[in-house]
């Protein structure tokens, strides 16, 4: 118990950049899942194909690799910097990765949503004259998005989960790296494991509780 | 419903319009591919001379081929005990006696709940500590692979036997079986089949968590083939990855083709009363009768 409290204060701050993570790379993972589903539907053959390699290359690629690579080629062999300060370079670098890796799960998740609109639903829109952008956008995301909730929020819970893994990014901050480092001077501590272990379940639990009583206000009635 | 039914067949004018859409697009994507190739040929990452070593047989003999055993082995051990613990939980959490669920439904919880690379490091600085010095990666990595998805495995069970209509046990009972042949005769075989493709794309998780073990220093294809390689042939980093990225995700896809065709192969069955199981974590969405049409969204692959 005593190491959780001595080392408190830096197992919290490598806490809250997770949770930095998880909200920088959250937004941009949802904005490009969301471009990519539209890619995947759209009647441009082309589109679907780039939308479709996109989400099978990058579905398919350990996370690990996809962080290392875009600290060590992006940045450091491509020339891809942020910032000059490193600490602020590697956490701009792992929230693309992180947040380009989790896209293609959202437009996988979205996809399944847009599966459970009803025929009839487009078929209407296109009735009245809706182009399909409007149709997509007005009437199937909408709905989709809806039925999609609790799967979004799974997604998500799993990206907070793989914040961790930032260390392969090179981002030293975080508490999986924080972690390591404490265990390498003090060796395996229960205490400090089981510590971090709360502020994750802390971190998910309710995202997966509200998801789910979301899902269940949303339900769209058929 | 479908994604085509989306937009019309198209009239002249959409016809013009989706021209121009698809000149647009191919526009984009070579522009984007183009940038890309710039950005890399800035940087000279299209000289042979960084692409050689990996035409040479020894550079695969030395460290790819190693390398990918590496994650392999660790894959197939971590599956197979993954494998034992879920069908092990996943039975438990459904037993009839409290003092057997309740435990076995803490453990599948706290494990599915914990970042699978604290437990690594957790377990990998702990076994020094417990059983003297020593190398402790494959271990660690294996271990915390097994907890992890074993307890993923253990809900896909349990939602497998879950899956197998009531009927059936009823069934079963009414002449006279009992509990254990029910599960053993009845139960577990139908669900087995409805199983079969999320226990198949969870090996596909499995397989692309090994490459966690980059980060313990155990010898893995990402170990070797992005650490050691790029060091010992200078200025490959990026072909480096080009490849062992290209190697992992055929690796997946195949894995991927097999849990989609026997989905397909699940879902026409006759040999079982029970829809196929979606993994844990990904949509409930589009699966079983009159879902959306009864057009099948495919099953969404959980990350992690």
């Amino acid at each position: 118990m005593d190491e959780l409290i001595t080392y408190g204060p830096q197992l919290l701050e490598g806490f809250l950049e997770n949770i930095k993570l998880s909200l920088v790379a959250g937004v941009f993972a949802l904005i490009v899942g969301t471009l990519l589903v539209a890619m995947r539907v759209s009647p441009t053959p082309v589109l679907r194909a780039a939308g479709t390699v996109y989400v099978n290359v990058v579905r398919n690629t350990p996370l690990t690799l996809v962080l290392a690579f875009s600290a060590l080629g992006l940045s450091d062999t491509l020339g891809l910097v942020f910032s000059d300060v490193p600490r602020t370079n590697s956490f701009w670098l792992v929230s693309l990765g992180l947040g380009a890796y989790t896209a293609a799960f959202v437009c996988e998740a979205l996809r399944a949503g847009i599966n459970t609109v009803p025929t009839g639903q487009a078929e209407a829109a296109r009735a009245i004259g809706l182009t399909f952008f409007q149709s997509l956008t007005l009437i199937i995301l909408p709905q989709a998005f809806r039925a999609v909730v609790a799967p979004l929020g799974s997604v998500m819970i799993a990206m907070i989960k793989n914040t961790t893994v930032a260390t392969a990014g090179g981002l030293l901050t975080e508490s999986a790296a924080n972690m390591k480092e404490i265990f390498d001077t003090t060796g395996a501590s229960i205490p400090i494991f089981l510590g971090i272990v709360a502020g994750f379940m802390i971190l998910t639990m309710p995202i997966g509780f509200f998801t789910g009583w979301l899902s269940q206000r949303l339900a769209v009635v058929r | 419903m479908s994604t085509s039914v989306l937009f019309d067949t198209p009239g002249p004018r959409a016809r013009v319009r989706n021209a121009v859409l698809t000149v647009l697009g191919v526009a984009l994507v070579a522009t984007v591919v183009y940038l890309i190739y710039a950005g890399f040929d800035a940087k000279s990452q299209w000289d042979g001379r960084i692409w050689e070593p990996f035409l040479k047989y020894e550079t695969w003999d030395f460290y790819i081929i190693p390398g990918l055993l590496g994650t392999l082995r660790a894959a197939a051990v971590a599956a197979v005990l993954a494998l034992v613990f879920g069908a092990v939980f996943g039975l438990a959490r459904l037993s009839d006696h409290r003092w057997i669920r309740i435990p076995a439904g803490a453990v599948v919880e706290i494990f599915r709940s914990i970042p699978l690379l604290l437990l690594i490091f957790f377990i990998f600085y702990l076994a020094p500590s417990l059983f003297g010095g020593g190398d402790y990666a494959f271990i660690a990595l294996v271990t915390a692979l097994m907890l992890y998805n074993g307890s993923v495995l253990a809900e896909v069970v349990r939602a497998g036997v879950r899956a197998v209509p009531k009927g059936q046990s009823e069934a079963a009972y009414s002449i006279g079986m009992r509990k254990n042949q029910v599960m053993r005769l009845v139960l577990l075989p139908q669900a087995v089949t409805a199983m079969m493709p999320a226990i198949v794309s969870q090996l596909v998780v499995l397989l692309k968590d090994t490459a966690l073990g980059y980060i313990i220093a155990y010898v893995d294809l990402l170990n070797t083939g992005f650490k050691i390689l790029p060091a010992v042939f200078f200025g490959s980093l990026i072909p480096a990855a080009i490849v062992i990225g290209i190697i992992y995700i055929g690796l997946n896809m195949a894995l991927s083709a097999l849990a989609n065709w026997l989905e397909k192969r699940s879902r026409r069955s006759r040999k079982t009363a029970a829809p196929p199981v979606v993994p844990p974590g990904a949509s409930v969405l589009g699966v079983g009768p009159g879902a959306g049409g009864g057009a099948g969204a495919e099953a969404v692959a959980t990350m992690e």
